[in-house]
């Protein structure tokens, strides 16, 4: 719960964030995030990674098909990625993904003690942490 | 709180995103570029758009409507010239922003700016090019000509503030997709920028000259064999001014230098330095029909100038109405008005005049610093000015110091060979009338209002460079067509090669007055016509250079002359015609001279194709290509032996030149290669050309490229040359010699018919889009009528059909 929770969150805020401000400034509300709703430190990851994987590969998808792949198929061709407007799509959410997986893990560094990483070592109980 | 593990997550991170957001070499910083709210994504216009706005523009004076058409072009309703060019650059702005402000870059000589130095320094060399020219010089005098008249000035503030309004207000996410490519930003519109873009123009049309070449030639073949491979006339050239028409004394007698033997024509100094040119064919056709050849009874114009076929489209179509005038026709994104169209009285077209307006000075300067330079019996202070060439990716600029003198700027010193890797031992100095304080907007700001003949000539009057062939006709029933433009007065010869620059007696002494550039009106034959050929025969009293294309000109003419009961359809499909008058004239020769007798079955099969050959260069036909490869390789079997003697820059001669001298003489000197004891025959350089274009076919027959248009392989190219932003293999045919001029990166970049009834009836087409944005349906639009020689009706939207739901697809409301 508390994972998809950050999750949502982290994509909801770095849409906001999208809309205003530069296209890196996700990365400081994936962080703040996982700041403030501590998991063990993957999970963190994977909810940013998940968010911005989902976020930046929903909005170019869903721009993509609204184009009829015009322009998508033109990029992938100069990237080079062999005009596949999926690969393109691909990258895009992988890009994505990976600033807000590192930034989103970096934030739950910033609570988590390393006493609750012992807490959780043993691995399947994570939503005891607290 | 887990310091180290923080500290190492936080670092790789930040590290991550500066690496996204840094441009790697070409590849654009990835995270911005990709980011689906601020990249490239933003540039993929969703299908069906709503372009409807309404906006709040506080430059304007009145409130203003555009109405965009199912093809985006936009219909402007303002309440004066003033509010329209406003409108024109915010749409511009909108749908071209990247292109022209790119274009006005390339004329400053900005490219290193922003494309880095290019592979062997090509775009800086580009750069020091145009500035030693005198791009950026040129067009600050061009502007203070512009602002000292008020109609021009006011209107360029109006358009320069357009533009800006939407610079301004244009978010990151908005940018066009080349910024976010190249990673920059646009920069704040000014009117210098348009002065820049007329620059280009005067360039692109203006800006070609062979005299380096011409001096090389002078130089290193006989005075006989220089007559013969460059003859000063052409046999079969139709001039604009049919042969025979008289003309007025000139208003000069022009004193040609008592040197002019000695130290000119017959002086044996040769060029190392390669210059930059514009494209060759950058031609075009226009005429005009009178209405005693029409079924309407009314005149018929039509025009389609050449240029480069670039994406976006070097064209922006629109229609403007305002209580003065109600125009259509086509723009140049980064610069106010309507270039070629036309209102509720008449229409216009331009040509290129192709006449040599640019001539090169051999400067004798003191010492290597070029400050003092020998003229008129003593040293004269040269003066010198000091370009800083930002280069993209280095910290320091490149500092190129320009000395100038009398004549204009030095373009060519032991510092700069231009193109060549031969340091040029020698300084040259060039005069171009580009240069010369001029304002030719100002005759587009007037022929908009245009009513009849003698407010064209009025307006024709400011115009000085490029020199253009106005076509014009008028629903009063003239047709007309006046070369116009500030054309120097030449003696015989002059400026063809490179002058001595010791002395004032080789400069241009005087301008040719207006009233003696070579025109017609209503002429008995009942048409005018131009297609960059010769505009006079040799009776006319001054030089005016000879490199002039006879062909096209020659089939306008005689098609013309034959037609009569015209409709705008006869007249699109003689602007498509792909006959080719060069190989009606080449092709008995060629079959005449070829030993059949040497061929094999094989071989005979392709002179069989050729035989069959209609002589039309149509799209799926294989007789061009084989006329095509057969003319090349006989050119290089009779020149070469001669030329390749030589490492300076020369050029070979004209195909007309060839094809004239081979069917007056089939003895031609060059026929026979030197390089052998035995003399060749017409016979035989014929039948081995022949022979050598067998393997080329065969394996243009392999990759299925033996018909004509996969040959010859046209594209609408975007200007950056990106295959992927580019319409490459577009099926049509034409080229060179025929009226439909379409090249593999050339061709007609607007074609036009307009008839002057009553009611205006009009037809055009572009290669390209209204909009400038690659991710945009409108793109592309009008490439594949264009190809396939197709055209739109224009519709020119009356008063009463604002509210036509129909036909207007948005309304954008603007008001001040």
């Amino acid at each position: 719960m508390k994972f998809l929770i950050t999750t949502l969150l982290i994509a909801l805020l770095s849409f906001l964030s999208g809309l205003y401000l530069p296209w890196w400034c996700f990365a400081l509300a994936a962080c703040l995030v996982s700041a403030l709703i501590p998991q063990r430190p993957f999970l963190s990851f994977l909810a940013g990674f998940l968010a911005l994987f989902l976020l930046w590969g929903g909005l170019a998808w869903s721009i993509d098909t609204a184009n009829n792949s015009i322009l998508s198929g033109k990029i992938a061709q100069i990237l080079p990625l062999g005009g596949s407007s999926y690969l393109l799509i691909l990258v895009t959410a992988f890009i994505g993904a990976l600033v807000g997986g590192g930034s989103s893990l970096a934030g739950s560094f910033l609570t988590t003690t390393r006493k609750s990483r012992d807490l959780n070592s043993p691995g399947p109980q994570e939503d005891q942490v607290a | 709180m887990r310091i180290i593990p923080f500290l190492i997550t936080f670092l790789l991170t930040a590290g991550l995103i500066f690496c996204l957001d840094t441009q790697w070499d070409k590849v654009p910083p990835l995270g911005k570029f990709l980011s689906p709210q601020h990249g490239c994504w933003q540039n993929a216009e969703p299908a069906g758009k709503d372009f409807s706005a309404t906006l709040s523009l506080p430059g304007l004076k009145n409130k203003a409507e555009v109405y965009f058409d199912e093809y985006l072009i936009p219909h402007v309703y303002a309440n004066s010239q003033k509010d329209a060019c406003f409108i024109q650059g915010y749409l511009h702005a909108k749908f071209r922003l990247w292109q022209m402000e790119f274009q006005t870059h390339a004329a400053a000589g900005r490219l290193s700016e922003i494309l880095g130095p290019g592979e062997g320094n090509s775009y800086l060399k580009y750069d020091r090019s145009m500035r030693r020219l005198g791009m950026v010089y040129g067009a600050e005098k061009t502007l203070a000509r512009m602002e000292m008249d008020s109609l021009t000035k006011g209107d360029c503030d109006a358009y320069t503030a357009g533009v800006n309004e939407y610079i301004k207000n244009c978010k990151e996410s908005e940018l066009p997709l080349e910024y976010k490519l190249l990673n920059y930003r646009p920069e704040p519109w000014t009117n210098l920028k348009i002065a820049l873009f007329v620059k280009y123009m005067a360039y692109d049309l203006a800006g070609h000259d062979n005299d380096f070449e011409m001096t090389n030639a002078k130089s290193f073949f006989s005075k006989e064999s220089f007559a013969k491979l460059y003859p000063s006339a052409q046999d079969s050239v139709d001039p604009i001014v049919p042969k025979g028409t008289a003309f007025l004394p000139p208003h000069i007698q022009l004193k040609v230098p008592a040197t002019a033997d000695s130290l000119y024509f017959y002086n044996t100094d040769t060029v190392t330095a390669r210059e930059l040119k514009p494209e060759k064919s950058n031609g075009s056709n226009n005429w005009a029909v009178s209405g005693k050849k029409t079924q309407s009874g009314s005149p018929i114009l039509c025009n389609d100038p050449h240029l480069s076929t670039n994406l976006p489209a070097i064209w922006y179509q629109m229609q403007i109405r305002t209580p003065e005038y109600n125009i259509y026709g086509v723009s140049f994104p980064g610069a106010p008005y309507v270039i070629i169209g036309f209102n509720d009285s008449c229409a216009w077209g331009i040509t290129n005049s192709e006449r040599d307006v640019r001539d090169y000075y051999s400067i004798k300067f003191k010492d290597d610093t070029r400050q003092a330079y020998w003229f008129n019996h003593d040293w004269k202070t040269a003066g010198q000015w000091i370009d800083t060439i930002k280069i993209r990716g280095q910290e320091q600029p490149f500092y190129d110091t320009v000395a100038t003198t009398v004549f204009g700027p030095v373009m060519y010193d032991p510092g700069f060979s231009g193109f060549s890797d031969v340091p040029s031992s020698r300084s040259y100095a060039v005069h171009w009338a580009a240069n010369d304080s001029s304002n030719e907007l100002a005759t587009f700001s007037r022929l908009q209002s245009a009513r009849n003949y003698p407010d064209y000539k009025e307006a024709l009057e400011h115009f000085q460079t490029p020199g253009q062939n106005f076509v014009f006709a008028a629903k009063s029933g003239v047709i007309a067509l006046w070369q116009q433009g500030q054309f120097p007065a030449k003696w015989k010869g002059q400026g063809q090669f490179v002058m001595p620059g010791e002395d004032s007696s080789y400069m241009w002494q005087d301008s040719i007055r207006n009233y003696e550039n070579p025109y017609m009106l209503d002429p008995d034959r009942g048409f005018v016509s131009s297609a960059n050929q010769e505009p006079v025969d040799t009776s006319y009293p001054y030089f005016l250079g000879t490199d002039f294309p006879p062909y096209r000109g020659l089939t306008i003419n005689r098609f013309l002359s034959r037609m009569d009961k015209i409709t705008p359809n006869d007249m699109m499909k003689l602007q498509t015609e792909n006959y080719d008058i060069f190989a009606e004239m080449a092709k008995p020769l060629l079959l005449r001279n070829i030993d059949e007798s040497r061929l094999s079955s094989e071989e005979k099969n392709y002179l069989n194709i050729f035989k069959l050959w209609k002589l039309r260069n149509d799209p799926g036909e294989e007789g061009p290509v084989i006329f095509n490869r057969w003319w090349f390789h006989l050119q290089h079997l009779i020149f070469d032996d001669e030329f390749s003697r030589t490492t300076l820059p020369v050029m070979p001669p004209f195909e007309s030149t060839l094809l004239e001298a081979l069917l007056k003489d089939t003895a031609y000197q060059f026929i026979d290669n030197v390089n052998t004891p035995e003399k060749e025959t017409l016979q035989q350089v014929v039948t081995e050309a022949f022979l050598r274009s067998i393997p080329e076919l065969a394996q243009a027959g392999k990759d299925d490229r033996l018909t004509w248009a996969k040959y010859k392989d046209t594209w609408a190219r975007h200007l950056l040359r990106l295959p992927a932003l580019s319409r490459m293999h577009l099926p049509i045919g034409g080229g060179t010699h025929s009226i439909n001029a379409a090249k593999q990166f050339h061709g007609p970049s607007w074609r036009m018919v307009v008839q002057l009834t009553e009611k205006t009836e009009a037809y055009g087409v572009y290669p390209g889009g209204q909009s400038g944005n690659p991710g945009s349906p409108y793109y592309d639009t009008f490439i594949d009528y264009w190809a396939a020689g197709k055209y739109y009706a224009l519709w020119v939207m009356d008063k009463d059909e604002r509210e036509n739901k129909n036909k207007i697809k948005w309304t954008v409301h603007l008001k001040p």
